[in-house]
């Protein structure tokens, strides 16, 4: 029988496979292998956690390939990699080396402020940050597999997250409930291709996985995105930049799985030491807020 | 009515939910161990099954479910799920809930970039059966009493042995509700052996 690779089911379908669970940032195989450890469902490889790459200023790039291999060869469970907005060849090489998953990632520097990859090129498939329903829906049409909030990255803080979450939930249901001749208005409004529109419509669902991403710091955080609707938490600098990072993964993977069981997420959250440091969002000036970087 | 559990600790429950609907069917997302006695029979979904592991070892699901097995309940697992339920797991010292006499090789056929959909004969449900294949496991060995179901590439990606049914691919990502409703059938049978 004929084996096709690549296909948006198969490419989606991997995204599938992550929900209700955790994916984390790590910078090497020791890191890689607690997180493991502690339940997360995919790793990501990178060279700098974002409250480093904030605090190291300069330019953001793709982490040196030798940590990338590193970590595949630390685990079992999927590796993603960050790749710049619209650095073709970033993507590349990742795909070359066997990456599972591409972030297009705001958290690096933008390679290219006008357009963002052709996702659809890739055998490998990608997840890309958005701030409301046109702009994942936008990425949807370049070929992402799965989406996640931007929120801003390396705060420790949970409102943008919220804020794009929210966005997203009330426009997607604003689109099911509209009738089909509305629906073009609406995608000029918010710039989203009207197929993928028409798709949320008449599925009646969107059309990818949906995570949660972009300052979240505790198991609280991460039951809250997952009451916002979030298919699962991708969690930063959260862990690696707590006290304690075996006992904080641990606990924010099982609140993401029992995110309605208050009183267990209050037992998880006891004694867990001190989270990362926070930065209330008013403080960061505009050249500093990594969410508005692609469009 | 008979009652069928989805394993709701991570991965894809949703879409086995809605592809095990059917009349007489009530679907229960099992997220605590208590559920298992309202059950009669149980899918293992896909996702990670490292993660599913240490959810099942934490919150006390490792005993009652291998009880739920032992007493000839019918379990379903699609890739992870198969993974839970095989007796040897290549490269693993210990299996996970070890219920089926399958050996079975964790992501077998590679990375993500080699992961496929293709059409597969499926003993017993079809010629033309949709198998989407993500980081999939391969049943490297079937034991004795293991009936083979389905091949791709000379390498066995479905079985069952009596009320144990696993495969590699994942049909709930599919339109295509076949899998789930030989499983319904196995779970309705099972129900019918005289007291």
């Amino acid at each position: 029988m004929e084996k096709r690779t690549g296909t948006d089911l198969v490419k989606r379908g991997m995204a599938e496979m992550q929900k209700g669970g955790v994916i984390m940032d790590v910078v090497n195989a020791e890191q890689a292998k607690i997180a493991e450890e502690a339940g997360a469902v995919a790793v990501m490889a990178l060279e700098r956690v974002p409250s480093d790459i904030r605090a190291a200023g300069g330019v953001a790039r793709m982490a040196d390939p030798t940590i990338v291999e590193d970590v595949q060869n630390a685990v079992s469970i999927p590796v993603m990699a960050k790749a710049r907005i619209g650095h073709i060849v970033e993507a590349r090489l990742l795909e070359a080396m066997g990456v599972d998953y591409i972030d297009e990632s705001e958290v690096l520097t933008p390679a290219d402020e006008v357009y963002h990859l052709n996702k659809r090129d890739f055998t490998v498939p990608f997840v890309c940050g958005a701030r409301d329903l046109g702009e994942a829906a936008r990425r949807i049409g370049e070929g992402a597999s799965m989406i996640r909030t931007k929120g801003e990255p390396g705060t420790g803080n949970i409102v943008e997250a919220v804020r794009h979450m929210r966005m997203m939930q009330s426009q997607i249901k604003k689109v099911i409930g509209m009738s089909e001749d509305e629906l073009m208005t609406e995608a000029k409004n918010i710039g989203a291709p009207f197929n993928i529109l028409l798709e949320i419509k008449e599925t009646g669902k969107f059309p990818v996985v949906n995570f949660a991403a972009g300052g979240v710091a505790t198991p609280a955080d991460a039951a809250l995105m997952m009451q916002l609707g979030a298919d699962g938490v991708f969690v930063g600098s959260g862990i690696f930049k707590s006290d304690n990072p075996e006992k904080f993964a641990r606990a924010i993977v099982e609140a993401t799985t029992h995110y309605e069981d208050y009183k267990l997420i209050a037992e998880l959250s006891k004694d867990l030491g001190t989270a990362m440091k926070g930065i209330e969002i008013s403080t960061l000036e505009k050249k500093d807020r990594m969410q508005d970087r692609g469009w | 009515m008979i009652n069928i559990g989805v394993l709701a600790l991570q991965g894809a429950v949703r879409e086995h939910v809605k592809a095990l609907q059917a009349p007489d069917v009530n679907v229960v997302v099992v997220k605590k161990s208590e559920q298992l006695d309202q059950i009669d029979g149980l899918v293992f979904p896909g996702g990670e099954s490292t993660t599913m592991r240490r959810l099942i070892n934490k919150y006390g699901f490792y005993e009652p479910l291998k009880h739920f097995a032992e007493k000839g309940k019918p379990v379903f697992g699609t890739c992870a799920g198969a993974i839970l339920m095989a007796k040897e797991l290549v490269g693993h010292k210990e299996p996970h809930i070890a219920v089926m006499d399958i050996t079975v090789e964790r992501n077998a056929f590679g990375r993500q970039r080699e992961s496929f959909e293709t059409l597969l004969k499926v003993k017993g449900i079809g010629e033309d059966v949709e198998g989407i294949f993500i980081r999939a496991p391969i049943i490297r060995q079937a034991g004795e009493g293991v009936d083979v179901l389905a091949e791709y590439d000379g390498e066995i990606v479905a079985a069952r042995q009596g009320p144990f049914l696993a495969c590699s691919y994942h049909p709930e990502l599919t339109d295509d509700f076949r899998m789930h409703q030989y499983f319904v059938k196995m779970v309705r049978e099972s129900m019918e052996v005289p007291a």
